[in-house]
């Protein structure tokens, strides 16, 4: 515990980097947001008020230490557009996108784990060079491919499902397995091949030295072994699903944090913007830690010395 | 068959399929262990003493198979039995210990729960605490101070020689029939080497037990069989009592063994060693695989591969110099090359 306690402080410098790099690289590109805001036909003399109330006329660090102050007090600012705090604006949106990305996670695990045991149990057999294509498909393909291609099999041709995003579960299945897809190939590639090493490990005769079945010898002794790396790309991915929802958020019409984004794009709404990103980094930053955590509970051999 | 052996290899071939062709590691091996004995099996590396042993617990890992023999446990033909018999008979009347003791314990388990495994696979922990304690009883045996600590250690926060002690328990808690020792010493310095050795034989002469010890170190045979195979190049070339081959080696190969053990006070200038290597098992020469690096090779030894004969009472070697007798007709020794 008191290593997680570490870890912890330890990311405060990473957080406020990150944070000062988004707010850098958002000041950089092109488009005032006063007139964005305004639109066109204002006098300077209200784009001047608004700017001193935005705080536009201070000097950019001031402006960056005014925004780190409001974060840590929850407070990221007004989005320009909606007119409304992005706080309360990304709390609405998030439940969905988390209820998404932990669906596709599911997905992701039990398909990947599950498939990449099969394959590496089945090596260079059928059922191995089935799951490794499948898998390989997963991972080329991109996530609005797969997306349509789900919408038209699943809700075009067999009608099971709704196309769109409509508030339930149910129709979050199909945006679920189109985010997932791509990590349970990385998931059951990374999974087989750990575990065919495992199987090759010199404990694994002992193992089997002791009149263990191959059930026991892979699920007691190989798998263990072989999740380490597998738990650490899961959490990271869990992670990285936040931000890879967007596509998918767009594309089935789902009201989360990514389609959030994609509005704060479209309108250079930059507080949401920032907003939105600042949220994925910490999602990243938090799955790291998670996997570091998750893995010494695994590996004795990290829990001793942290 | 008589019932005084334990173990009987006959004719036993195994072969590495490999993509460069077939590679014969063990070619013909006639081996028995006495009950109650301890027999060491010697060789240099890469002779084929690791693939004998593999097979017998049949262990051999793709692309490596039996191609013919027969092993003969208690009478029962190891080979023809059905995987499931044979994890009965694994760990519980044969057991094994390995070369390497940092490997071959599973990294991310307890050691106390690895060696437990080995009592409920079979059926022989009645409980938990049971089990447990039967672990711990088996750790102060072999000799692990602080036995009920370590029982919850993970194999890193243990020394090469407690582990092999670890291994040691788990291979002899259920008090097996036999044991096969690959090379148990070999990752240990020669004071832990010698305990282990100790160990190993106590264990031996306690419980009845036999023991098959795999080394490439005649001063590990010296110290604990008595009764001595010598491998080369996947042949068996002579076998005898200890004390046999000690005094009166046959085989030019087994000299050359003897030759090139250091003594103290010897001129390190003067370590013998035998020249050359190992042939390529994929590339047997024709004829006696040793008559390569054999001073006293003929034109016959290249030609045709002498059969195992015996030259003293239970002494047997295969060379055309060996002042033996007869040959063994009708038993299998060396007949099983096409
Ligand atoms: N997986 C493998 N693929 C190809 N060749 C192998 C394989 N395993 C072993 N061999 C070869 O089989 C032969 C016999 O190997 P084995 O392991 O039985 O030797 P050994 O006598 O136990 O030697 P060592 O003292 O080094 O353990 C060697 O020539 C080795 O190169
Ligand atoms: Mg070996």
């Amino acid at each position: 515990m008191k290593s997680v306690m570490k870890r912890l402080i330890g990311m405060i410098p990473v957080f406020i980097g990150v944070m000062l790099l988004i707010f850098v690289l958002l000041r950089v590109v092109p488009g005032d947001p006063v007139q964005v805001l305004l639109g066109e036909h204002y006098s300077q003399d209200t784009i001047d008020r608004l700017t001193k109330a935005m705080n536009l006329d201070k000097p950019v660090f001031e402006q960056f230490l005014l925004y780190l102050s409001g974060v840590f007090h929850g407070d990221l600012g007004m989005s320009y557009v909606m007119k409304k705090p992005v706080t309360s604006l990304i709390m609405e949106a998030l439940p969905q996108t988390v209820i998404l990305a932990l669906m596709a996670s599911t997905f992701a695990w039990f398909v990947g784990i599950g498939s990449g045991i099969i394959a590496a149990i089945k090596q260079n057999k059928a059922p191995d060079h089935i799951f490794m294509g499948f898998s390989l498909a997963g991972i080329s393909v991109p996530v609005f491919m797969s997306a349509l291609f789900l919408q038209y099999v699943f809700s075009f041709k067999l009608k099971l499902l709704p196309l769109s995003s409509d508030g339930s579960l149910k129709s979050l299945i199909l945006p679920a397995i189109a985010l997932g897809w791509n990590s349970a190939g990385s998931v059951a590639r990374l999974t087989r091949s750990n575990l065919v090493d495992a199987l090759q490990a010199d404990y694994i005769d002992t193992a089997k030295a002791k009149g263990l079945t191959n059930r026991a010898v892979i699920f007691g002794h190989a798998l263990r072994n072989s999740m380490l790396p597998v738990i650490t790309l899961m959490a990271i991915q869990l992670s990285s699903m936040m931000s890879g929802a967007v596509v998918t958020e767009s594309i089935f019409a789902i009201p989360g944090v990514g389609r959030l984004a994609t509005n704060a794009i479209q309108t250079r709404d930059m507080p949401l913007l920032q907003g939105t990103v600042l949220l994925t980094t910490v999602m990243v930053i938090f799955g790291s830690l998670l996997a570091d955590i998750l893995y010494s509970v695994i590996d004795p051999r990290i829990r001793r010395e942290a | 068959m008589s019932s005084d052996y334990l173990l009987e290899i006959e004719d036993l071939h195994t072969s590495i399929y490999t993509d460069d062709g077939v590679l014969r590691a063990v070619n013909g091996v006639n081996l028995r262990i006495p009950k109650g004995t301890i027999v060491g099996l010697v060789g240099e590396s890469g002779c084929g003493k690791s693939m004998t042993a593999r097979s017998i617990m049949r262990l051999l890992r793709h692309p490596a198979r039996i191609d013919s023999g027969r092993i003969l446990f208690g009478g029962k033909d190891l080979t023809t039995l059905t995987d499931k018999e044979m994890r009965e008979i694994s760990g519980r009347d044969i057991s094994m210990i390995f070369q390497e003791p940092m490997t071959s314990l599973n990294p991310v388990l307890k050691v106390g729960f690895q060696v437990e495994e080995t009592l409920r696979v079979h059926g022989l922990a009645a409980s938990k605490e049971e089990a447990k304690r039967k672990v711990i009883e088996m750790f102060e045996r072999v000799g692990i101070p602080e036995a009920e600590k370590r029982y919850s250690a993970y194999p890193h926060e243990l020394s090469g020689g407690l582990r092999q002690r670890v291994m040691i328990a788990m291979a002899m808690i259920l008090k097996p029939k036999l044991l096969i020792a690959d090379e148990p010493t070999t990752a240990l310095d020669v004071t832990i080497e010698a305990q282990i050795l100790r160990l190993m034989r106590d264990l031996c002469k306690e419980s009845g037990m036999s023991v098959l010890i795999i080394t490439h170190n005649l001063g590990v045979v010296a110290e604990i069989c008595e009764y001595v195979y010598v491998m080369y190049a996947g042949y068996i070339v002579e076998h005898a009592p200890i004390f046999d081959l000690f005094d009166y080696p046959r085989h030019p190969y087994t000299k050359g063994l003897m030759a090139s053990i250091p003594r103290i006070g010897g001129n390190p200038e003067y370590l013998y060693t035998i020249p050359g290597v190992v042939p390529n098992l994929l590339h047997l020469p024709e004829g006696c695989p040793f008559s390569l690096r054999c001073s006293a090779a003929e034109e016959e030894c290249r030609k045709t591969l002498p059969e195992l004969v015996r030259t003293d009472e239970d002494h047997f070697s295969r060379c055309v110099k060996a002042c033996g007798e007869q040959s063994l007709e009708g038993r299998a020794y060396g007949a099983g090359r096409e």
